[in-house]
């Protein structure tokens, strides 16, 4: 496995399919009623998160521990940062203290590739900037799989702000890779230019991209996008946009709905889907913990199961 | 203190063209003769360079420069960017008012001209800003920059939104008889963006800029020019857009001139890929399609003028995440060579290289050039064909901040006098 995990672009198929399958089998540790394996007992992994997270720090942390790794968490408002430190600066003290890993949350796109740059240490993008957020889209890649059997042929609709969305962009490199088809939808306001360059397409109308798809990723729409004029209000962004039962009769009936989180209930998802029958966002969660396992395992060099002791 | 310069290609556009032999004597041009006429002067006060091979031409003149002094002098300072100029070529620079204090009033104009009297010998040319500290607010005090030594007024860096005070500022200055230099970005549109908007710009996820958010204030610009018939420049043209713009406002006789800056038709927006802050500046490196435009800009005379644009910053402000990184890059020590990759393209002749970079800033500021019998001995000597590398860490600037560290560069200055001094000299011969 590479030393860092950055962006989809450069782990290779069967490099994903190495992690998803590690992921799997890391997954059974959690069903355990102690759910602890000594795999990683002696490394630590610094978690930094310049950026508020709950879900993904949580969910490192948790993969951490279940490895039996020391893990720190580090965040913008407890770090160096606010005393005016420089994100190289900060990382060379971090690396004077010999961590194995380093999980960087971080607001600037490329803000990962300077530590890995500068470090020994491995570092695994936990989400910068619009850029990439590799880890949930190996685990969304993951939870499809669980469900469907088989990433390659499948149709995978990604519906919302996909302009400011490091996890739409993620999840077009490593589904498109894993031979499955992507279309996208948002209103023109939030379609980057030249996304097509994914290898995926691109609509405007939702009752496209619904038509056909065998999953359906939502993603949320920040309430603060109304300052750059990206849409008129979030009551007609809803209405055009938004997923609910209505829209969802024109879906197959074996549709997968998924959104990363957090979600805004009634805005681009109503709560009657977000719960209803079809929804696997929290099998999302739960497999976020395997995918990170899984990571931590790799990435520090393991070869074994991780299971075996 | 004669100098004479022997078998040069000279090259004066417009004026001259030959191999001649220039003397210089007590800091001015005392003649200039086909090879071999002039008889060689005797006496030990001579020296004699012998130039064979190589391009003699009027001193450079870069007209879009930051120097950091007075406020960021750990940069650059009056005296190392005059280093850096001398070191490629430049017998003249026009510094722009961003400084700190910005030089929007007469006491720093005259700071940096005392600063600059200093230095190696380059002439400095301050520009003054058109708004009070660049804030957009209020009209400078142009005449008392002027009488202080101001030629010409800008807000470059800080795009003026105020589309009135634009037209006050132009119909102001042109009744002063200064330039009105436009860093045209509508800030609006650029919504924070840091690098050209695009695929490029998608798939690494850094907001963009559209070249409109340029365009549109060139058209603008053009538009108060027309309307005040006040003499308008517009600064480091980027996008194909505002190509197209300018070429139109000069065919309908606007008095509109332009520049373009070496890494807007060397560079495209894929130097960026790797996030590499060396390559953010502002307007954002473009697409191969923009690049096209500048060369054809270049070459049909819609862009008049090439000016670097020089920003020295150190990498407390460059080794940083790309978005948080300042914009701008160095230029003074490469420009030449880079303006060469043009002769050596066939975009543009020697001779038009030169008026871009000597015989247009002179004329569009109303400066002294050219190599006439009797005027003052700003000349520059240029050895076409040296093969060199790139050394950041060799540069007369403080900073290093250049997207060309390590590239193979073809064409160097040798010979840089100012007043017929000496400011820089490398591997030139002397005769007897």
């Amino acid at each position: 496995m590479k030393k860092d995990i950055l962006e989809m672009t450069s782990l290779s198929v069967d490099e994903i399919s190495l992690i998803l399958d590690t992921a799997e089998r890391m997954k059974e540790i959690s069903e355990r009623p102690v759910k602890k394996v000594p795999t990683l007992r002696g490394k630590t992994v610094v978690l930094y998160f310049y950026e508020p997270s709950t879900r993904t720090r949580t969910s490192f942390d948790i993969a951490a521990k279940r490895l039996s790794a020391d893990s720190i968490s580090l965040s913008g408002s407890t770090s160096s940062m606010v005393k005016g430190e420089t994100l190289l600066d900060t990382a060379r003290n971090l690396e004077a203290m010999r961590p194995d890993v380093i999980v960087l949350r971080h607001p600037s796109a490329g803000a990962p590739h300077i530590l890995a740059k500068a470090l020994s240490a491995s570092v695994i993008n936990a989400g910068d900037g619009m850029h990439a957020h590799p880890t949930q889209a190996l685990l969304d890649m993951l939870t499809v799989r669980q469900h469907k059997g088989a990433l390659a042929g499948l149709r995978i609709a990604i519906i919302g702000d996909i302009a400011h969305s490091r996890v739409a962009r993620s999840d077009c490199e490593g589904f498109v890779k894993m031979g499955a088809s992507v279309i996208l939808c948002a209103p023109p306001t939030l379609m980057p230019k030249g996304i097509e360059s994914y290898g995926v397409s691109v609509t405007f109308d939702m009752n496209e991209a619904i038509d056909g798809a065998d999953v359906i990723m939502m993603l949320r729409i920040q309430k603060e996008r109304q300052a750059g004029f990206f849409f008129p209000s979030e009551r007609e962004y809803s209405r055009r946009y938004g997923l609910n039962l209505e829209k969802l009769k024109s879906a197959r009936s074996d549709v997968l709905i998924m959104h990363p989180g957090p979600i805004n209930r009634g805005l681009e998802i109503s709560p009657d889907v977000a719960d209803g029958p079809h929804s696997i966002i929290l099998d999302q969660v739960t497999n976020g913990v395997a995918v990170r396992m899984a990571l931590l395992y790799l990435v520090t060099g393991g070869t074994r199961n991780a299971d075996s002791d | 203190m004669r100098i004479l310069i022997r078998g040069a290609q000279v090259i004066d556009p417009g004026f001259l063209e030959g191999r001649m032999d220039v003397l210089v004597q007590d800091g001015r041009i005392a003649d200039i003769q086909p090879e071999g006429v002039l008889k060689v002067p005797s006496g030990n006060d001579v020296t004699i360079y012998e130039a064979a091979g190589h391009i003699l031409t009027p001193g450079l003149i870069d007209m879009h420069v930051h120097f950091r002094e007075p406020g960021q002098e750990y940069k650059e300072t009056i005296a190392t960017g005059c280093r850096a100029a001398a070191a490629g070529g430049f017998t003249a620079v026009c510094t722009m008012p961003n400084t700190s204090p910005v030089n929007d009033n007469g006491q720093i104009t005259r700071f940096i001209l005392s600063r600059a009297a200093e230095a190696c010998g380059v002439r400095v040319y301050p520009v003054g800003a058109i708004s009070k500290s660049l804030e957009g607010g209020s009209l400078s005090e142009f005449e008392e920059l002027k009488e202080a030594g101001a030629v010409a007024v800008t807000d470059d860096g800080e795009p003026l939104m105020n589309s009135l005070l634009m037209r006050r500022a132009m119909e102001y200055a042109g009744e002063l008889g200064l330039t009105v230099i436009s860093h045209c970005e509508d800030k609006g549109l650029a919504h924070g963006g840091v690098m050209n908007e695009g695929t490029i710009a998608t798939r690494i996820g850094l907001p963009g800029i559209p070249n409109a958010a340029e365009t549109i204030m060139v058209l603008r610009d053009i538009a108060l020019c027309e309307l005040t018939g006040a003499r308008l420049h517009i600064a480091h043209v980027s996008a194909l857009e505002s190509v197209r713009a300018i070429r139109e406002a000069k065919r309908n006789g606007i008095p509109v001139t332009a520049e373009t800056a070496p890494h807007y038709f060397t560079l495209t927006e894929d130097a960026v890929r790797e996030y590499s802050t060396h390559a953010k500046m502002n307007p954002p490196l473009r697409t191969q399609k923009d690049v096209d435009a500048i060369w054809e800009g270049l070459r049909d005379g819609t862009l008049d003028v090439i000016a670097t644009d020089h920003a020295p910053h150190s990498p407390v402000e460059k080794d940083v995440e790309f978005d948080q990184a300042a914009n701008g890059i160095i230029g003074l020590e490469t420009s030449l060579a880079l303006g060469l990759r043009l002769v050596e393209s066939g975009v543009l002749s020697l001779t038009g290289l030169i008026e871009k970079m000597s015989t247009h800033p002179a004329r569009i500021l109303g400066l002294a050039s050219g190599l006439k019998i009797g005027a003052a001995a700003d000349i520059t000597v240029i050895d076409p064909d040296r093969v060199w590398t790139v050394h950041a860490d060799q540069f007369q600037s403080i900073s290093r901040n250049t997207p060309f560290d390590g590239w193979e560069l073809k064409g160097k200055a040798v010979l840089t006098l100012v007043n017929g001094v000496v400011i820089f000299k490398e591997r030139l011969e002397t005769g007897s």
